[in-house]
């Protein structure tokens, strides 16, 4: 006990100058709320009004009250900078607010869509205009399920060898390659459907099924699923492939049997960020699987629903119950990519370790 | 002993050493590289398939096909396109893109720059994963939800907003309004979009903002900048061009846009300058809407559009492309 007393009598406690002191917190707090005070009492003397008004009035007096006490107590120089962060945390305000009210609204509208038999139903007996409670969507979950499985299918053999090539052969195509991967990725979605439209469905099948959907859906997904696993192989240290090679291995065996288990987890997100990037995808879906309210396993025949198609339908309908319908379907979807994102996210995390 | 001595001691025969690829390692490459060049084959089959099905279209309009603004299409009795009496330009569709686009980039670009800002030099280190967590969020949620969202909840507002720009800045040519009619406008496509594309311009913006030199930023630290001294000076010269490639990655995005702009805005086929006026369009949403009606022959007039399309969004595409791989050399 004496030791450490001793102890703190030779070692000065630590000097943080930068840290706000009790004060400095107590007046930004001040601002604030003088602010706050402003934009109440002009709103309500003054002929301004709206919601509108009271951030704009709000903002504008932050940053004068803010740029008047920087300036009066450290100059100008430090007046102007908090001009500056009153833009910068405006715009990330502005940026946060819509994800906000995306979530709000969802979750508000979508929760008067819910009821537990629209996953056991789907609606081949009833049109999106009937009461909320008849029918479901779970032709819809199976079609998004059966259209996501198939196009990772194409995609990851695709996208995987491509992010091998840049990693491990670097050919002398890999600047190209890496260029049209980056334009890939750019290529509009209803560019991917009428692609499948004109080189599968009207010379050769004629008929919507949901495989020329995951075909579609496959050219978006490439890239996702290419960049990732690239960044993901460029992360394996240099030295397991070197080892590898100097027990004797070829390359082949190299690459599959240590790049590719060590980054294992990394792959995974890349797959996951893929289905992510497609789930939701709506234009190829309307242009080519037919967008069928029976439950149907055959991805090779008759028309195939998905969330996004369901949603699309309720909300073409227009009435409120299939609005409703559109809502709840959302709120399925966003579950969905939701949980995919905070999976991705979880074992990205869990790699860095 | 001594037998074991004299004895030869059997050595194994030589290893051959070489740097010459086994046969596993020459398929495993030929494969490797024939899936890595599937984009190419991909991208070239999208340009060559759409060029097939629309060259009948190209052929009989020509130049017209984007200098002009009707489409007509005339059905005989037979069912097929008409193709004396039909007509198809695609220039108010063109523009409508390009207005709904920019009004998009106008909007975004600010926001996401000064996002990004905050996100590599304000945010606490703390809260630091979990906003950028929050924005890359954004990136992944479908379009379809922007364009509900769009209609149901930002549209009655955007009006109110159109109102007021109406009021006070009506004499600005773009503000102007025969009518008043302001639902479902190229401004409010134009904000939904801007929604759209702001995280992706604040992750390319923030990942170049984050590469800025530290040593720099100590520097102008050291002589006693505030923060806005050293962004102004350092970080903003060092990330422009990233920005600008950043804000172009955004356009092509705005562009090739369709669920979105379909359900917010109203399609008219006609051209209109006047962004508060509630009739617009793009060539995503007016191909997704004329795609259903459309007899066979029209269709390859909505393939003639959709090329259009691709090779536009592809040329914007890859000059963001080279402009974000060039950046970060440039700067103080």
């Amino acid at each position: 006990m004496s030791t450490i007393a001793t102890a703190k009598g030779s070692i000065p406690t630590p000097n943080k100058p930068w840290r706000a002191t009790p004060a400095q917190r107590l007046i930004t707090i001040g601002i604030f709320a003088a602010s706050i005070a402003i934009s109440g009492v002009l709103v309500a003397i003054t002929p301004l009004s709206g919601n509108l008004a009271y951030i704009a009035v709000f903002f504008i007096s932050y940053i004068v009250i803010d740029y008047g006490y920087s300036r009066a107590t450290q100059g100008k120089t430090a007046g102007a900078d908090s001009i500056f962060r009153g833009f910068v945390m405006l715009s990330i305000s502005i940026a946060v607010i819509p994800i906000l009210s995306i979530l709000y609204t969802v979750i508000a509208r979508g929760y008067k869509g819910m009821h537990w038999t629209m996953f056991t139903k789907d609606m081949h007996n009833n049109a999106v205009t009937d009461p909320i409670n008849q029918g479901g969507l779970l032709h819809a979950i199976i079609g998004t399920f059966l259209l996501v499985v198939v196009a990772l299918i194409i995609s990851i053999p695709i996208g995987l060898l491509t992010a091998i090539y840049m990693t491990e052969i670097k050919g002398r195509f890999m600047r190209p390659i890496k260029f049209l991967v980056q334009a890939m990725s750019g290529v509009p979605s209803i560019v991917a459907g009428l692609f499948i439209l004109a080189a599968i469905v009207y010379p050769l099948t004629k008929t919507f099924n949901s495989f020329e959907g995951s075909l579609a859906l496959s050219i978006l997904m490439i890239p996702t699923i290419a960049r990732t696993s690239e960044e993901v192989l460029l992360l394996v240290p240099q030295d397991l492939r070197e080892s590898g090679v100097a027990l004797g291995g070829t390359q082949w065996r190299t690459v599959a049997q240590i790049v590719l288990p060590a980054a294992r987890s990394g792959l995974v997100t890349a797959m996951i960020l893929g289905i992510a990037r497609i789930a939701g995808e709506t234009a190829p879906i309307v242009l080519l699987t037919g967008g069928g309210d029976t439950k149907n396993w055959n991805i090779f025949s008759h028309p195939m629903g998905s969330l996004p198609f369901y949603i699309w339908r309720g909300f073409g309908a227009g009435t409120p119950e299939s609005i409703t319908r559109a809502w709840a379907g959302i709120f399925v979807l966003l579950i969905l990519v939701l949980s995919l994102f905070i999976a991705a996210r979880l074992l990205s995390n869990r790699k860095t370790k | 002993m001594s037998s074991t001595l004299t004895q030869k001691p059997v050595l194994p025969p030589k290893r051959e050493i070489t740097t010459k690829p086994r046969l596993s390692d020459k398929i495993f490459q030929r494969v490797v590289t024939g899936g890595g060049l599937s984009s190419l084959l991909i991208l070239g089959l999208i340009f060559i398939f759409l060029l097939y099905q629309g060259f009948q279209t190209f052929k009989s309009q020509g130049l017209h096909f984007i200098t002009t603004s009707n489409w007509v299409a005339t059905v005989n009795e037979a069912n097929q396109l008409d193709m004396k009496n039909s007509h198809f330009g695609l220039a108010a569709m063109l523009i409508g893109t390009l207005i709904c686009s920019f009004i998009a980039i106008l909007v975004a670009v600010p926001i996401s720059v000064f996002s990004a800002l905050f996100l590599t030099f304000y945010v606490p280190n703390s809260l630091k994963k979990f906003m950028v967590a929050v924005i890359d969020l954004m990136a992944a949620f479908p379009s379809i939800l922007f364009g509900l969202w769009g209609f149901f909840v930002l549209a009655p507002i955007g009006v109110s907003w159109a109102k007021l720009l109406h009021q006070y800045f009506g004499w600005v040519p773009f503000f102007k309004m025969e009518s008043p009619f302001f639902d479902r406008s190229p401004l409010i496509a134009g904000l939904v979009l801007a929604i759209m594309i702001i995280p992706i311009v604040t992750s390319i913006s923030r990942e170049i903002f984050g590469q800025t030199p530290l040593d720099r930023i100590q520097a102008a630290y050291a002589l006693g900048a505030t923060r806005f001294g050293m962004i102004k000076a350092v970080a903003f010269p060092y990330a422009r061009s990233g920005i600008v490639g950043g804000a172009m990655l955004g356009l092509g995005r705005a562009m090739g846009e369709t669920v979105a702009v379909y359900t917010v805005l109203n399609i008219v086929y006609k051209i209109n300058w006047h962004v508060l006026i509630g009739a617009g369009g793009n060539v995503a949403s007016m191909i997704l809407l004329k795609f259903g009606e459309a007899t066979q022959g029209e269709v390859k007039a909505l393939m003639a559009a959709g090329l259009v399309l691709f090779v536009v969004t592809l040329i914007v595409n890859s000059i963001a492309d080279l402009i974000v791989a060039r950046s970060g050399k440039t700067g103080r």
